[in-house]
């Protein structure tokens, strides 16, 4: 008899229980739907309530656009904000994958010696008692007008979450897993890369995703405090002119690029952690 | 010399382990011979684990003498032994196959190697067409057999099993108690078992040791050695196991 057809007869010996069936569904709603339907209905029934209420209330544009006014001016302002939007765009995603690094980094670095652990630490946390709004004036004094303040800004409000999620994930393997490993030829190394840092990387990506949504803020903040493009400085100069549309086109681009963020990290958390369980299943 | 040395394979002499206050165990004393099976029962919190985690390496004797093979201190003991735990902490992001071979690519072996070596005994073990399933895919079972095979795939000569198939119903229980003394006198080492049921202790090993209550110490041992044969019912009705069971029960409530 071939592998193969051995293969096909052999029975698995015992018990088994089938693969795990998701909860029974009554309904049979397209996945998609049933998971992004409510919060698109939500903020479609806002965006219509807006557009309807201002007219009836006779607020004039300058204080509060209707959504349709929003929408005429993004185009209309599309040379201003195309270039804004790549701006702040580039600067949130590279300030994110910084963070992301240094702090998955020290994470690591905290984890694995214990004494830079316990030295680093209360720095760590006391780096976060810090105000930005303090620290932002500083950084374009020291960098100046360029990119290189706003990275700084963005990486510093994102790397907290992902190093504290990151120690946390590390530090959450059980001991006795470790003990067997130990008693399996592990080193520490080996420990450290077959179970505490795969068993780390949904607490990581937790972090990641905490962190996306600081990162537009983190950039917008960095333009305030000096420069001359992007979306927060036409923000800024659209104010004085009570351009208030264009504000709000603004925000709108930025959610727009904070969602984004959060999607594709989200997207990088199914490919790298498929055996976590689905939000949805919970 | 390890030939001359003896057919001792671990040796107890007065051990005992104490945290903070609490006594775990006091005055151990043990000779294991080479290839044989020895199962310890006890009552829950009579220090069983802590024997196991001592004669592993992973703790150190606070007093006597804990030698395994020719190591006596804890971290040479280590490379001697390989344990495997009561539940069977499978890594949910390694396959069936890549659970069980890991102790091979723990020795530097690539995972394509790791792989090769294992398979064979994987098929052997009755998991055959469940290499790459994921362990949430597995049955309670089967997730116990892949715990061992991975237990075995270190290749150490003392297997250490701490509560294999505590987590399981009887009768799932019952079907690995089978499988193991199968697999175990296919691969002969030497084996201590910690079990809270005495039936399984008298099933699988040759010697039973019977601890007593915190702070654990010996209370009997039990020469168990019966080279019964039939079904597990015959066995477990005879009246020679019946003795057995009686004599450790007895030794328990003492």
């Amino acid at each position: 008899m071939s592998d193969a057809a051995r293969e096909a007869t052999r029975e698995p010996t015992g018990e088994q229980t089938p693969a795990p069936a998701g909860p029974p569904r009554s309904t049979r709603v397209p996945a998609f739907i049933r998971r992004y339907g409510p919060p698109m209905l939500i903020t479609l029934a806002a965006v219509c309530l807006w557009q309807l209420i201002l007219p009836l209330a006779h607020v004039p544009e300058y204080l509060l656009p209707t959504p349709s006014e929003v929408a005429a001016d993004m185009k209309a302002d599309w040379p201003v904000l195309e270039p804004a939007l790549l701006v702040t765009a580039w600067e949130i995603l590279l300030g994110f994958v910084i963070a992301v690094a240094v702090g998955v980094g020290l994470a690591v670095l905290l984890h694995l010696v214990p004494v830079v652990r316990r030295a680093a630490y209360p720095l760590l946390i006391g780096s976060q008692t810090v105000p930005i709004v303090v620290l932002a004036p500083i950084l374009v004094i020291l960098f100046g007008y360029g990119i290189m303040p706003k990275l700084v800004i963005v990486a510093l409000i994102c790397f907290f979450p992902v190093v504290v999620n990151g120690i946390d994930g590390l530090r959450s393997v059980d001991g006795e897993l470790i003990s067997m490993m130990r008693t399996l030829n592990a080193s520490r190394w080996a420990i450290f890369r077959r179970v505490e840092f795969p068993a780390a990387l949904p607490s990581i990506f937790s972090g990641m995703r905490i962190a996306a949504t600081f990162a537009a803020i983190g950039a917008v903040f960095g333009e305030w405090s000096g420069s001359n493009q992007g979306l927060g400085y036409v923000m800024l100069a659209a104010t004085p002119n009570l351009l208030t549309a264009r504000i709000f086109a603004a925000v709108v681009f930025l959610t727009l690029i904070a969602l984004a963020l959060f999607g594709a990290v989200s997207l990088l958390e199914r490919i790298f952690v498929p055996w976590a369980p689905e939000e949805n299943s919970r | 010399m390890a030939g001359t040395a003896s057919a001792i394979a671990i040796e107890l002499r007065e051990a005992g382990k104490a945290f903070g206050e609490v006594v775990a165990l006091t005055g151990i004393n043990l000779l294991v011979p080479r290839q044989s099976r020895v199962g310890f029962v006890g009552p829950s919190g009579g220090g069983k684990t802590t024997l196991l985690r001592i004669v592993a390496g992973l703790l150190e004797s606070d007093t006597g003498l804990v030698r395994v093979e020719d190591a006596s201190t804890a971290r040479q003991r280590l490379a001697h032994c390989a344990l495997m735990p009561q539940r069977d902490l499978l890594l949910p992001w390694r396959t069936a196959l890549d659970n069980a071979a890991i102790a091979v690519e723990n020795r530097g072996a690539s995972r394509a190697e790791a792989r090769r070596r294992t398979r064979p005994l994987f098929e052997r073990f009755g998991l055959a067409s469940f290499e790459n399933a994921r362990p949430a895919q597995l049955s309670g079972g089967m997730r116990q057999r892949v715990s061992f095979l991975r237990t075995l795939m270190a290749e150490k000569n003392i297997l250490l099993l701490d509560e294999p198939f505590g987590a399981l119903d009887s009768i799932t229980r019952a079907q690995l108690q089978e499988w193991l003394v199968q697999a175990m006198d296919a691969v002969p080492r030497t084996v201590l078992l910690v079990t809270h049921d005495i039936e399984e202790a008298l099933l699988l090993s040759q010697r039973v040791v019977v601890l007593s209550q915190r702070p654990g110490r010996v209370v009997r041992v039990l020469e168990a050695d019966h080279g019964f044969v039939g079904s597990r019912r015959e066995i477990v009705t005879s009246p020679e196991f019946v003795s057995l069971k009686e004599q450790a029960l007895e030794a328990l409530e003492s």
